[in-house]
């Protein structure tokens, strides 16, 4: 009796704590509504699963308990029953199973328009690279990496010289414009996670990884770090602004080039090797 | 191969030993200490295991008590938790669950119950044991290494876990690890040996695959695939541990550290992650199958009722199994693998989901028509359903791809994977105690204790595991010392992490009533007798409880019947003993 | 992970194959009685010492075929430089199969009772697995003389790491094979018992030679040119 009417109180525990609590997801402000929408759905497929099956066992366990004298029924299976409970299942896990692959597609396939911005972890600060005038990022490589040029741009490419290097500095993008991160690590991995946009993916050194998004809301979002990498992971933590395009471009004048960065110590380098 | 053993000879099963003074050993080292008896072998692995695992719950709440409430701890500094996690993380998956089901239980309830005497290698299967402890040993001792053990994460995942900006990366930490895992690998693979061709070679007379306990069947699936599954994270750990000490590049790319370009280069982490996942996923799967076998064995005794569909349980433990091996990456959809994977690992994983759901079902529905006795092993056979049932649906979000995107590496994942593999089997490990220890004893469980114990444990589990969903869905990533108040959260979460943590530790607590039952029931508990639960299977139709070494006195037992005929229509009682021949008359035996 | 994968749906397709020979699609509730309850096929006659070492050997396929997934992996990736092949290992291999050929000689022998022979065909499986193994530690001197280091290319680690790993099995083994030697000599060992360790022994052997003319397909190089003509031909 007490165990059934538990059993029913986790139930309806669970539910109520869904439906009242105030923890829930941050407002989006990405493209990837359809990720939240997936997860509505599974939510509420696997919701109504939980539940059916753990008040069926509640109504069970109170109908079916010892009594003086009672004896189990003996029905060793009945492929019937089976199949069908087989069957329902496959097509509830097909319901969540083809939005997300849709959705999925999508995730993976970047629109021709994306402007590409790079993003370059290191234990444990945040540093991006956005691409200059020519609309190209140079090539890097983590080898070319010095105190002077902490990206590792290829000072040989034509390319990088215009690239718009920010070193822990706070990322600012254009609202309603695609964006391709493209991801890099100089040490070990990272995670480039914005709770905000629903996207993530990890940084891993040696390899540039991506994904794409569109930024639907302007505001200041926290960047944090979502994979184990070292002592300071917890505090790896960021800003995105996302802006209005006369913002952006008002911002992005105050950003210097790799070649402004790396001009001045040139000159100190020349200065010095003369005698 | 002809064998030339003549037909006659061969009726005799293979596994029984004609001299049977060998059961008689000689001293008390060779009886308790080095003892080839599968059964002290199971004692002396569970009581490694849950030495080892009181670290592990200790360690939990440490952590715990970090989370709940940041910045009063001043001895956790996040080195110091990042080793607990990882020590805590790496002694529950290997060193408790692997442990316990496999050495354990395996060690204990195979050989009964399918008739045999003990395991087909005895002495192998003793080696076992001691490699084992050597590796807890070793494991224990980065403790007390310089630098500390380990804070990579239970993952291990280079080029972090080698390296200075990780604790114990570039002390002996890591180093120590390895080599525990590795020796632990070497002695599983020596006990697994044993499990696996007991299952094959040592069942007596009669005792068909098809008539074995589920218990048999979970135990045995995930032993073979223990056995097929281990050599990845044994790869996977000897060629780090060569990055490591040798310097070569398998996983280590060209990187800089603090400033400092490495003689690395070339390397691929992500190698590490395929290898490490490729045990990592079937792992989950070793934890549960064990666990899957013994609760459906304790739901059908305590229902008094066979368990429903049996054959299709046997074959979704086989299916589940031979599956957990091409599902492997659906820890890696973040991980920078090529994004096409996707498609192929979130729709084998979702396969998955149907047979385990047909597990599920059928377990309900042996409940459906029953004559259910709410003792404290179905008690916690039922937890085990509900806490089961509630992580494998959440694994449902994390295995379909785009919905792990914003879930994966946040407080979600811990919660799904606490409450599927953590929560879950230790139900069912509690259950297996309860329902066994009258006849590993003599004696039952002080019950009061046990409801006790199971309440606390089961609403308080429910009460950490649960909430902790939200904090994850909120944003807060996983392997967060702290993450105090951001403009991102709907709420702030610490009343929240609080109340966790205040759960945590009751349910922490809780468990030393089971360890003092444990003790104390040895001396003061109910006399059980043989059968206490009136359960058909072979272990508790021994002679003589507890089973001595050997098992079965003169003559192994024969078995007439599958394990599950109870309320079998007309029969005189509710079971009837796989050894009993009813309604044929007991031939009269030649003496 | 495509070696470890084929390797698997073998070791798992053969699983399949045996578990339906032991009756799981039937009704195990309808079959009481003792006509039944006593099947010819409950347990196979097959001595347990050789299905624990089929167990065995799967396990450490799965090994080496890991070793080979992670081999194929890291080819991939363009710092990859294979080492020169020391042209010892022509000879190592020749040793190898003569070993193998040998414990051929030894069940012949040991089935037919021939004491002696069998002794010899031990013993010279014996010396020749040995002669391979410092002729496996003659390529490492080899390697490392010609500036091969270890850790200088993942290609070279694999190189040490492979024939190591296999190195240390064909180690255990020799100590199997000791103990099945000093058997031979024993004449109070039954015929029984001798034939069936040294059966164990020959079917490690061949099963470690087989993994070794793998790893060797593997270092030599070949198997990459195999892999790159496969991709070629695909697209
Ligand atoms: C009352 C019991 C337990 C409590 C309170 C607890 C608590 C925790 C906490 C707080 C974390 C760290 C979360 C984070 O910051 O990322 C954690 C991690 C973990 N726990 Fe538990 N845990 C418990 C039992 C278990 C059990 C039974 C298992 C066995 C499967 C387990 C396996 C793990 C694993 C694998 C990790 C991940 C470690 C990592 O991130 O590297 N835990 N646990
Ligand atoms: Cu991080
Ligand atoms: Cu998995």
């Amino acid at each position: 009796m007490a165990v059934a009417l538990i059993l029913v109180l986790v139930v309806l525990g669970s539910i109520l704590f869904h439906i009242l609590s105030p923890w829930w997801w941050t407002p989006i402000a990405s493209n990837w509504g359809y990720i939240d929408d997936t997860l509505i759905i599974t939510f509420w497929i696997t919701g109504a699963v939980f539940s059916a099956v753990i008040l069926f066992m509640a109504y069970c366990v109170y109908r079916f308990r010892h009594k003086e004298g009672a004896k189990a029924a003996y029905q060793p299976e009945s492929k019937r029953l089976e199949w069908w409970l087989t069957i329902v299942t496959a097509v509830g896990v097909a319901a969540m199973l083809a939005p997300g692959l849709y959705v999925w597609s999508q995730f993976v396939t970047v629109p021709d328009d994306a402007t590409e911005v790079e993003v370059v972890g290191q234990q444990w600060q945040w540093n991006y690279r956005l691409p200059g005038e020519d609309g190209k990022l140079g090539k890097s490589d983590n080898r070319l990496v010095t105190f002077e040029n902490p990206l590792g741009i290829d000072p040989e490419d034509p390319a990088g010289q215009d690239d718009i290097v920010i070193e822990a500095g706070d990322l600012h993008l254009p609202i309603d414009k695609p964006v391709k991160m493209l991801l890099r690590s100089i040490d070990v991995l990272h995670d480039f996670y914005v709770p905000e946009f629903r996207a993530k993916m990890d940084m891993v050194p040696g390899m540039v990884t991506y994904f794409w998004f569109t930024p639907t809301r302007t505001g200041t979002f926290e960047v944090l770090c979502a994979e184990l990498c070292g002592t300071g992971h917890g505090y790896m933590r960021g800003i995105v602004a996302v802006e209005t395009e006369e913002d952006y471009l008002a911002w992005l004048e105050g950003q210097s080039t790799f070649a402004e960065l790396s001009a001045p110590q040139k000159l100190g380098a020349a200065e010095e090797a003369e005698p | 191969m002809v064998d030339a053993t003549p037909r006659a000879e061969r009726d005799i099963p293979p596994a029984e030993v004609p001299e049977l003074e060998l059961y008689h050993p000689k001293s008390w080292w060779t009886t308790y200490v080095f003892s080839q008896d599968a059964k002290v072998i199971a004692i002396q692995y569970s009581g490694t295991a849950v030495a080892i695992g009181l670290v592990a719950l200790v360690l939990s709440w440490l952590m715990r008590l970090q989370l709940g409430f940041p910045g009063t701890f001043d001895f956790i500094t996040p080195e110091a938790y990042y080793q607990f996690i990882t020590m805590h993380g790496m002694i529950m998956v290997i060193y408790l669950l692997t442990a316990l089901f496999l050495g354990g239980f395996g060690n204990y309830l195979i050989p009964l119950m399918v008739g045999a005497r003990d395991m087909v290698f005895p002495y192998v299967n003793m080696l076992s044991f001691w490699i084992y402890l050597l590796a807890v040993l070793v494991l224990a001792a980065s403790f007390f290494a310089p630098g500390g053990p380990t804070g990579a994460g239970w993952t291990l995942y280079p080029p972090q876990a080698i390296l200075g900006g990780t604790p114990g990366g570039q002390d002996w930490g890591i180093i120590l690890m390895l080599v525990s895992l590795i020796l632990f690998i070497i002695g599983f693979t020596m006990g697994g040996l044993n499990y696996a061709v007991t299952v094959i070679q040592g069942r007596t007379r009669g005792m068909t695959l098809m008539r074995m306990p589920l218990t048999v069947w979970g135990i045995f699936t995930a032993t073979v695939m223990a056995l097929l599954a281990f050599p990845a994270l044994f790869v996977a750990c000897v060629m780090m541990l060569f990055d490591r000490v040798l310097g070569t590049s398998f996983f280590m790319p060209a990187l800089v550290e603090m400033g400092e370009q490495l003689s690395y280069g070339g390397g691929s982490p992500i190698l590490f992650q395929h290898l490490f996942w490729f045990f990592g996923h079937p792992e989950v799967y070793i934890v549960a199958l064990p666990a899957f076998g013994i609760v459906s064995d304790l739901i059908s005794t305590h229902a008094r009722k066979n368990i429903f569909g049996y054959r299709m349980m046997v074959w979704a433990i086989v299916i589940i199994g031979a599956l957990s091996f091409i599902v492997w990456a659906h820890h890696m959809y973040v991980s920078g693998m090529h994004p096409w994977f996707g498609f192929f690992f979130a729709t084998t994983t979702l396969i998955i989901a149907v047979p385990t759901a047909i597990k599920v079902y059928n377990w309900v529905l042996t409940l459906w028509r029953g004559d259910i006795h709410l003792t404290v092993p179905m008690l916690f056979a039922l937890a085990f359903i509900v806490t089961f049932v509630n992580g494998g649906l959440t694994g449902l979000f994390l295995g379909n791809v785009v919905v792990d995107v914003p879930l994966s590496d946040t407080m979600f994942v811990v919660a799904h994977f606490h409450m599927v593999m953590g929560v879950a089997p230790i139900m069912v490990i509690f259950g297996a105690i309860y329902h066994w220890y009258p006849k590993i004893t003599g004696r039952m469980l002080e019950d009061w204790m046990g409801q006790f114990h199971f309440w606390v444990t089961f609403v308080g589990s429910y009460a950490i595991f649960f909430p902790m969903h939200y904090v994850g869905l909120v944003g807060v990533p996983r392997r967060y010392p702290e993450i105090g108040e951001a403009a991102f959260m709907t709420a702030p979460v610490d009343n929240l992490n609080a109340f966790i943590s205040v759960a945590a530790l009751i349910v922490g607590f809780a468990q030393m009533v089971f360890l003092f039952n444990l003790v104390w029931s040895l001396r003061f508990g109910k006399e059980a007798g043989p059968n206490p639960w009136r359960a058909t299977s072979l272990e508790w139709q021994t002679p003589t409880t507890p089973p001595p070494h050997g098992n079965w006195g003169d003559e192994r037992p024969v078995v007439y019947r599958w394990a599950y005929d109870y309320s079998v229509p007309g029969a005189p009682e509710d079971f009837i003993p796989q050894n009993d021949p009813w309604p044929e008359k007991v031939a009269a035996r030649p003496a | 992970m495509s070696v470890i994968l084929v390797f698997l749906a073998v070791v798992i397709g053969f699983s399949f194959w045996w578990l339906f020979h032991q009756k799981v699609m039937e009704k195990p509730w309808l079959e009481h009685g003792v006509h039944t309850a006593l099947p010819e096929t409950d347990v196979s006659g097959m001595p347990t010492a050789k299905v624990a070492l089929a167990v065995f050997l799967a396990v450490v396929g799965s090994l080496f075929a890991l070793f080979a997934s992670a081999y194929f992996m890291r080819m991939d990736y363009s710092d990859w430089q294979a080492p020169p092949l020391p042209r010892i290992l022509w000879v190592n291999t020749a040793i190898l199969i003569l070993a193998s050929v040998a414990l051929s000689c030894a069940v012949r022998a040991a089935r037919e009772q021939r004491r002696k022979m069998t002794r010899l065909a031990l013993v010279t499986a014996g010396l020749a697995t040995v002669v391979f193994l410092a002729g496996q530690v003659t390529a490492w001197r080899d390697l490392a003389a010609g500036g091969h280091y270890l850790d200088m290319n993942p290609a070279n680690g694999f190189f040490y790491l492979m024939t190591g790993v296999h190195g240390l099995h064909i180690l255990g083994g020799l100590v199997a094979l000791g103990r099945t030697t000093v058997k031979a000599w024993d004449d109070n060992v039954a015929a029984e018992q001798l034939r069936l360790g040294v059966e164990l022994c020959a079917a490690y052997w061949h099963f470690l030679l087989l993994v070794w003319l793998g790893v060797f397909v593997l270092l030599a190089g070949w198997a990459g040119d195999l892999l790159a003509l496969c991709r070629q031909i695909l697209t």
